[in-house]
């Protein structure tokens, strides 16, 4: 064995366990022995990840692979698409709606703070089939 | 190697081996294994939830009995000030440190007069600008411990400073020193506690090299003390220095509000504190500068030790708080109240110090976990399901410890031996 695979499916219609993906990451991460600082970017990365899955596409699926060297997330869901990736990336930006902006989501942090806290991203989307997200995070300190 | 050393602790022979300590447990640190509790040290926070929890009054605080006092030629009390809240006849505070006194001490240090002191170091600190934000407070020990435990990334967020109960001994003792002329080794600091956190910390302080209290009694045991004496309340010369600020940090929101901030969190409860610190690993708390978090509901008014229901004390202590006078004694010592060692993240249980070895034996847990019965139900002496997989594949637990599973077996057995009898005839 060289590596270890989990997949979570995030449910579309719940706010209230957006969050429970990256919850069990973390335990996961912990239970390998994988450094504080290391799971939380790879924790707080996913977490928005699924919070932008649950505003935007009605839920997804998540693919984790760890290996000693890197923990590679895949988040793909049949969303929506992202029309201007580069305006997505932007700070501050958000499409979520005003019911979603009232519980404290949507702040336009969603894709940024995954780029900050990932050592890898890329973005593959098309409008009106859906987005999937690739994101590394090297596991040395 | 971390030294392990803790106050609460189990009397075997009154734990029924019942599950609700387990399930309590914020840390999991509890298992039960030959139908008696077991604390697990390395997790254990001295929270005390199992303390208030257990039905059968199986889980205690150990605290020093009364007669290591006569180590000591000159003993002196630091009150809790939620000690100030304990008691219906007490008129005021001055008549509670005089009873205090009677009750076997030379003199009194009012751990809120400290408290003031750290109040007055952590608006300097917020005002540098130098900390990492949101800022934790550090006085809760079961706190300090659990983020040292569970939020390691948190380390760092912590204020530097010592907790008011051992800003308070090396004061007292400089005190004692130049008022009665006795050694420090001939003079006695006992701290009045009301959780089994600070009776822990009073042997192994966090951010202290080494403790400066010589002595830790509970608030229960030392409220018998107490009470006869508090009729005669005839004195006339005053004991009480703290201020209003000072006391108000017995109960949850009373550190907050001197520090003149708006954006803080008060929170209190140990399950509450955990959701927020959750929030701050995700990024999500925004805007907060300070956190004031405490183990126990309503603070440490609410500690397990604590003899006074909760929210009368609570309203008890508001209203004394206000006939605080605040008076500055005649001699204040300089002491530092910065920590003098850092406090060092608990070692992580991972599965195993080899990666690859970890994996395995993380597929093995889930394989487990899928064959469960996923009811959490703890009756196999482990908090949930997860967690005896978990316990399994540590080697500490068997398949067989699960009493659905058990079920299912014997039915099996069942069902086979009808089967051999019916072939026979």
């Amino acid at each position: 064995m060289s590596s270890f695979k989990v997949q979570y499916t995030v449910d579309g219609e719940d706010f209230s366990i957006a969050g429970d993906a990256s919850r069990k990451l973390k335990k996961v991460l912990q239970n390998l022995g994988v450094a504080p600082q290391i799971i939380r970017k790879a924790t707080v990365a996913m977490y928005e990840g699924e919070i932008n899955m649950v505003i935007h596409a009605d839920g997804g699926v998540i693919d984790v692979e760890i290996t000693p060297e890197k923990i590679h997330i895949f988040l793909r869901d049949k969303g929506p698409g992202i029309p201007n990736v580069s305006l997505a990336m932007t700070e501050g930006y958000s499409t979520a709606s005003d019911n979603v902006r009232e519980l404290g989501f949507g702040a336009g942090m969603g894709l940024p703070n995954m780029q900050k806290y990932t050592d890898y991203m890329n973005i593959t989307t098309e409008v009106g089939v859906g987005t999937t997200i690739e994101m590394i995070v090297n596991t040395a300190v | 190697m971390e030294n392990i050393i803790h106050s609460v602790t189990l009397n075997k022979d009154k734990c029924k081996g019942c599950t609700n300590c387990i399930k309590t447990c914020p840390t999991q640190a509890i298992r039960v294994r030959n139908k008696k509790a077991k604390i697990i040290k390395e997790l254990c926070i001295d929270c005390g939830e199992c303390i208030r929890v257990c039905p059968y009054h199986a889980k205690k605080a150990i605290t020093d009995s009364f007669d290591i006092l006569d180590n000591f030629r000159y003993k002196i009390a630091l009150p809790a000030p939620a000690f100030y809240g304990q008691f219906d006849k007490a008129t005021s505070i001055n008549s509670i440190l005089h009873a205090l006194v009677k009750a076997g001490f030379d003199d009194v240090f009012e751990v809120a007069y400290a408290a003031q002191i750290v109040t007055r170091k952590t608006r300097e600190l917020i005002e540098s600008g130098k900390l990492n934000e949101p800022i934790i407070n550090s006085a809760c020990p079961a706190v300090v411990k659990l983020i040292t435990t569970k939020y390691p990334n948190l380390i760092d967020n912590i204020i530097p400073l010592i907790s008011p109960m051992n800003l308070a001994s090396k004061m007292a003792r400089i005190i004692a020193k130049e008022k009665s002329g006795f050694k420090s080794d001939e003079i006695g600091v006992f701290f009045i506690t009301p959780c089994a956190a600070k009776a822990t910390c009073t042997k192994i302080p966090h951010g202290l090299a080494q403790s400066c209290i010589d002595g830790v009694f509970s608030f229960k045991d030392m409220y018998l003390k107490v009470l006869p004496y508090l009729k005669d309340n005839s004195e006339d010369n005053n004991l009480s220095y703290a201020d209003f600020k000072g006391v108000c940090w017995a109960n949850s929101g009373g550190e907050v509000a001197s520090l003149d901030i708006d954006n803080y969190i008060s929170v209190d409860g140990i399950h509450n504190v955990i959701q927020v610190f959750d929030e701050i690993e995700n990024d999500k708390l925004g805007d907060v500068k300070y956190i004031e978090a405490l183990a126990c509901v309503g603070g440490c008014v609410g500690g397990p030790l604590a003899v006074e229901n909760n929210f009368v004390a609570q309203t008890r202590i508001k209203r004394m708080a206000k006939t605080a006078e605040g008076r500055t004694p005649d001699f204040v010592p300089e002491v530092d109240v910065m920590w003098e060692v850092p406090v060092a993240m608990r070692k992580q249980r991972n599965l195993d110090d080899d990666m690859l070895v970890a994996m395995q034996k993380l597929s093995k847990i889930d394989e487990i976990y899928d064959t469960l019965p996923q009811l959490d139900c703890g009756s196999c002496g482990a908090p949930n399901c997860r967690a005896l997989a978990e316990d399994i594949v540590k080697g500490y637990a068997r398949e067989s410890d699960c009493i659905v599973k058990f079920k299912e077996r014997i039915a099996q057995m069942a069902n086979e031996m009808l089967e051999v009898q019916s072939e026979d005839f």
